[in-house]
């Protein structure tokens, strides 16, 4: 038996089990630094780019307009290579692939952000507002709360993206699981077992978050659809009455 | 300094990676659409084994990275690099679409399949005439960021050696020496993807306000 998927192929990824153990663990590290990063920058430019004085619109429109136009490899190749020949600035290649991930996706996540503010009635903010609350309070504490539910389907999926992404690391050396998997696989040269080893890895963090994104996609569709049924029902009372 | 950087013989050794990197975005891209077109009805149609398979095929794709199927097309298909890149992007593509197709599909009323249907309408024609172009409508933000997406991460290729413009940059860094010099590189490979994704995006989206208004 010498196929692909030969019975020793396997047995000799078992033996080296700690070193995909160790790129996962490197991987989920990252995901989970990469996210919070993300978030961070994605609500701050989010909230910025809402905001009604132009320069901070505009400084949030390049960020995100330039990150989300340009390929993140050469973001983390960016980091990883010119940064040190640059501004002589050497930075450790996990600190890199938390950088390049949050960057990259905090720019789609100030979308979304930018997107669920919008998606609150003006109004709630000029109240919030007149209540003496500041721009920022009035943002943590009225408009993202309710925004929350219309942004989490989208984040959800950026954070399976993100996941995804990190393996961006594996052309900059950075020890994550497609670095580990690609360097195993090209010196035994046994590639099935890893490959299929490592989407499985991949997909127990993914799978996960997806499936929440679906569910709670389907929990605002039907949300939407209700409050369209109400309003028509309302419709309807009025009409009775009248 | 910079002079010698931004020299004919160096931008055409560029653009001639960009040429490859559209290439292979434009290929996979129509193919992608086209598949993914096909799976996401059939997810949205069908009930049976044959719609769980192509779900399991949405799920395992759309939630493993795309430098997997990169590295797998590379090693265990023996196809020309080239090839083996396209049937990468589309393999991981076509799960992506199809997943937008399906979610395309189920935001369009159910009146108008009963309406179409009893007009007379056949399935595929209830599809084809009905369903489809206003679904189409609706996925045309998701669709163009795919497409961006797709012609940014073709920088993925690189790491099997393919020579497409991120490719070109990173063998053109490699005969300057000064930090400005590599500098200059950068701005110049990151200035081809913005310009033409930018564009792109910005084409998309006057298409689709036009589109949106028509509806109205």
């Amino acid at each position: 038996m010498t196929g692909p998927f030969a019975w020793f192929k396997w047995e000799a990824l078992f033996k080296d089990w700690a070193i995909f153990k160790d790129g996962f663990l490197t991987t989920l590290t990252v995901s989970i630094l990469g996210l919070a990063l993300a978030l961070i920058l994605g609500i701050f430019f989010g909230v910025l780019s809402v905001s009604k004085i132009k320069i901070f619109k505009f400084i949030s429109r390049v960020y995100v307009e330039f990150i989300q136009n340009t390929p993140l490899v050469i973001q983390a190749i960016f980091l990883y290579n010119g940064l040190p020949l640059i501004a002589n600035i050497v930075l450790p290649v996990k600190t890199i692939g938390v950088l390049a991930v949050g960057i990259y996706h905090g720019a789609y996540i100030a979308e979304v952000v930018r997107a669920g503010i919008m998606s609150i009635n003006k109004g709630q903010l000029e109240a919030a507002l007149s209540q003496g609350f500041n721009y920022w309070e009035a943002m943590r504490y009225i408009i993202l709360p309710q925004a929350r539910i219309v942004m989490l389907p989208p984040l959800t999926n950026q954070a399976v993206n993100l996941v995804k992404n990190t393996s961006v690391l594996a052309m900059i050396a950075g020890g994550d699981l497609m670095y580990r998997t690609d360097s195993w696989a090209n010196e035994k040269l046994y590639y099935g077992p890893a490959y299929v080893l490592t989407g499985l890895l991949y997909l127990i963090i993914c799978l996960p978050l997806a499936t929440l994104a679906k569910r709670l996609e389907k929990v605002n569709f039907n949300n939407i659809n209700r409050t369209e049924d109400e309003e028509m029902n309302i419709g309807c009372d009025k009409e009775a009455t009248a | 300094m910079i002079k010698e950087v931004i020299t004919p013989v160096n931008i055409k050794f560029l653009l001639q990676g960009f040429a490859l990197t559209l290439y292979i975005a434009f290929i996979s891209i129509i193919l992608s659409t086209f598949f993914g077109t096909i799976l996401g009805v059939i997810k949205s149609l069908s009930k049976g084994i044959l719609g769980k398979l192509v779900g399991i095929y949405i799920e395992v794709v759309r939630n493993t990275p795309l430098l997997l199927w990169i590295l797998v097309t590379r090693f265990v298909v023996q196809m020309k690099a080239v090839n083996a890149g396209i049937l990468a992007f589309t393999i991981f593509t076509t799960a992506i679409i199809g997943e937008i197709v399906r979610g395309g599909l189920n935001s369009i009323n159910k009146g108008q399949w009963e309406a179409a249907l009893s007009q007379g309408f056949n399935t595929f024609q209830t599809l084809r005439y009905i369903i489809l172009p206003q679904a189409f409508k609706n996925m045309i933000p998701a669709l163009l960021s795919q497409f961006i997406t797709v012609i940014k991460d073709t920088s993925f290729l690189w790491a099997v050696g393919i020579e497409e413009v991120t490719g070109k940059s990173m063998i053109l860094m490699g005969y300057y020496s000064k930090p400005m010099q590599v500098f200059t590189i950068y701005i110049i490979v990151a200035l081809i993807y913005f310009i033409v994704n930018y564009l792109l995006s910005l084409i998309f989206r006057a298409k689709h306000e036009k589109l949106t208004l028509q509806g109205k």
